[in-house]
């Protein structure tokens, strides 16, 4: 009695069993018959980068600058909206996998723009590559990230293998110095920069010295500066420890030329700096946004301040997956395959990226801190 | 290892290091009377000094100072500067005493427990300056605060009221006003504490609860005054060296504590915890120490010069270099 009754319950699950399948897959059709052809449109592009924290200055020029696409590419699609993702890491390499993993565990982001700095991206981009989102830097511009095999990783501007000699170019040709010195600070980025700056400068470097992130005293390395006579600094770092360091330099009674790189270039640094950061030189691969009108303009009008640092090139980065998606991308996979097909004009540049994910066209420029505001010289490559 | 450069450079090495251990110094003060008292450490010390800091800033800030101030528009306010700077930063230890401290001694509680209370508070000022703008935000003062409390974790900028005036040379470096000033006034403060706990009423209440707080009591000295003033005087002298350090270096940030406590603490050990010369002569140590270490072996390594020091001094004497304790120093 038992075995019949449990046999009929059984039966009689099954066959509901069969049912909610087809079920199931008809409607699953009937939705890819709806959006297939037309882009998908509940997907999202994420942004990962320093938000909030001390590095958070150079963060908001990038994340805007996407921003900035998403809104227009919305504004001509307004049925099919792109959400834009925005998550804070404060570029902080401990951080950084945490927020990794939440972007990855989202699955209608199909493009990342960032992560932001060198540092947390190698902490993140093994995590985020195994997962397969593919990703484009608009900023972290240490050489080894495109040398770690990572099919998803994309690097929109130019990394420091080509800044650093052009770093040292800026000390002896543009500044004239015969006596430059280096000074780094722990960071990933900083220290692969000034290495290859030092030896780019060869046996004309008159000392070297390395101070930690945070270090608010730098009195030993002041003295060691001007015991050397040296005409020039470069300073590899980010700009809260720059903007301190310029000062106790100059009220040493240093006078020479200043020369920092990207990651000193935020207006925070002019303001804390002062006089003392009047006249200092500043490398970039990133192109000056006040320069592409139509962007600065643009720029201007929805954050009502002019462009901050790597901006056009978060522009650019964003657009290149806004284009995947009207062109009907709609996965991870998918996207990555149109990343690495992607062959058109830029704001900042011709985009196209190299096998590992470099790209083709690389402009370094340099620019000076001139009247409180940072003046583009010239193109130095 | 670089001993020429040492030689060489041996007098900005040793004055510019004698200014940063005064700094240092004045905030092991705070460290080593809360010990010689409490037997308590109090890590969140470094959070009454870093609040001291912001103290001076905003108020120079607020009264509108700029490079192009008078001189004696300058002085003004960096003397209002300097009383703020002693105000808050004495708040915060008195409210620090009363919130995190006394309800657990109270109830005798183990002190390993008192000890994960003062890390909790650190954490917690910490914090609380570097959100001050969701905090104004919650509240809605941010738009007419917002000079104060935008980009809330990053640098803060002291204005640039006084250009240091280079007065002599010694050797080759150029001392100038800025380093007399913070070690002269970190000298008389010291030794105007020293005498405090020497000869006054308070001081020598607070003697005689370090050295044993039930006899202190039988004998009538209310020993939460005591504590109090303790608490109060380690306080004063870190929104002291608060404002000295933003005249130095001429910043501050949310979290500009933590690296300057440790060190402050090394200091008082390295003197002597519970010792207040001791807390001085340590400061002044340590910061000499780190300079030469930075000088001889590069500056990245000057922590780790530091703390060496320290660990070879406890080796070879435990209690620290002057070793005797808050109470049982000669009257």
């Amino acid at each position: 009695m038992h075995t019949k009754h449990t046999l009929r319950t059984l039966a009689a699950l099954a066959a509901a069993g069969l049912a909610l399948t087809a079920c199931g897959t008809t409607g699953d059709s009937s939705d890819t018959a709806d959006s297939g052809g037309g882009p998908a449109c509940d997907l999202k592009i994420a942004f990962m980068g320093a938000l909030t924290g001390p590095a958070a200055g150079l963060g908001v020029g990038a994340v805007n600058g996407a921003e900035l696409a998403i809104d227009q590419y919305n504004d001509e699609h307004p049925d099919c909206k792109v959400t834009f993702s925005k998550n804070d890491s404060q570029s902080d390499p401990k951080q950084a996998p945490g927020v990794a993993k939440s972007i990855i565990d989202d699955a209608k982001v199909v493009g990342l723009v960032g992560p932001l700095f060198s540092g947390e991206s190698e902490a993140a981009d093994p995590l985020l590559n195994e997962a397969g989102l593919p990703m484009i830097t608009a900023s972290a511009t240490k050489p080894t990230l495109s040398e770690q095999g990572w099919t998803f990783f994309h690097r929109i501007l130019g990394n420091d293998e080509t800044q650093g000699p052009e770093v040292a170019k800026v000390l002896t040709d543009v500044a004239n110095s015969t006596k430059p010195f280096t000074i780094s600070d722990d960071s990933p980025y900083g220290q692969f920069l000034t290495g290859a700056a030092s030896d780019a400068l060869g046996d004309s470097l008159v000392g070297t010295d390395k101070i930690a992130t945070g270090q608010r005293d730098f009195e030993s390395t002041v003295t060691k500066v001007l015991s050397s006579k040296a005409d020039a600094v470069f300073f590899g770092g980010y700009y809260p420890e720059g903007e301190v360091l310029i000062k106790q330099l100059r009220s040493g009674g240093w006078d020479g030329t200043f020369v920092v790189p990207d990651g000193v270039k935020d207006k925070e640094y002019i303001e804390v700096a002062g006089p003392a950061g009047d006249g200092t030189l500043v490398t970039c691969p990133c192109v000056p946004g006040d320069k592409i009108t139509e962007f600065a303009k643009a720029y201007q009008a929805k954050f009502n301040e002019e462009p901050g640092t790597y901006g056009p090139e978060a522009y650019d980065a964003a657009n290149v997956f806004l284009d995947g998606i009207a062109d009907g991308v709609k996965d991870r996979a998918a996207m990555n395959d149109y990343v690495n097909g992607y062959d058109k004009d830029g704001i900042t540049k011709h985009v196209k990226f190299t096998e590992n994910g470099e790209s083709s066209e690389i402009p370094i420029w340099l620019y000076k801190v001139k009247g409180g505001e940072y003046v583009a010289v010239k193109q130095l490559a | 290892m670089d001993v020429q450069f040492l030689i060489d450079n041996i007098f900005t090495l040793t004055i510019t290091g004698l200014v940063l251990g005064s700094v240092y110094a004045l905030v092991a003060l705070g460290y080593t009377m809360v010990y010689g008292v409490l037997q308590l450490i109090n890590f969140a010390h470094s959070e009454v000094f870093m609040y001291g800091t912001f103290a001076a800033t905003f108020t120079v800030m607020a009264l509108g100072g700029t490079r192009d101030t008078s001189t004696g528009g300058a002085i003004l306010m960096l003397l209002l500067a300097l009383v703020a700077a002693m105000l808050v930063s004495g708040a915060i230890a008195l409210v620090l005493e009363r919130v995190a401290y006394r309800p657990l001694l109270r109830r005798n509680a183990p002190k390993l427990v008192v000890l994960i209370s003062s890390i909790g508070a650190s954490f917690v000022l910490a914090e609380i300056m570097g959100l001050r703008d969701k905090i104004t935000k919650f509240v809605g003062l941010d738009d007419s605060l917002s000079a104060y409390v935008t980009r809330a974790r990053n640098n803060v900028q002291f204005p640039d009221v006084v250009d240091p005036v280079r007065l002599f040379k010694i050797g080759d470096y150029n001392v100038n006003s800025i380093d007399l000033l913070i070690l002269g006034s970190a000298i008389l403060m010291m030794v105007g504490v020293d005498q405090f706990v020497r000869r006054s009423r308070l001081g020598r209440g607070i003697r005689a609860v370090a050295q044993d707080p039930e006899s202190a009591a039988l004998m009538g000295v209310n020993s939460t005054r005591v504590i109090q003033v303790t608490f109060l005087i380690g306080g004063l002298m870190a929104g002291a060296a608060a404002f000295f350090f933003v005249l130095k270096y001429t910043v501050t940030r949310y979290d500009v504590g933590f690296i300057l406590g440790v060190k402050a603490f090394t200091a008082a050990v390295l003197g002597g915890i519970g010792n207040l010369r001791g807390a001085l002569l340590g400061g002044l140590i340590l910061g000499v120490a780190e300079n030469y270490g930075s000088a001889l072996f590069g500056t990245e390594w000057k922590d780790v010069v530091a703390f060496l020091l320290l660990v070879l001094i406890l080796l070879f004497r435990p209690t620290g270099l002057l070793g005797e304790a808050l109470g049982k120093s000669r009257a």
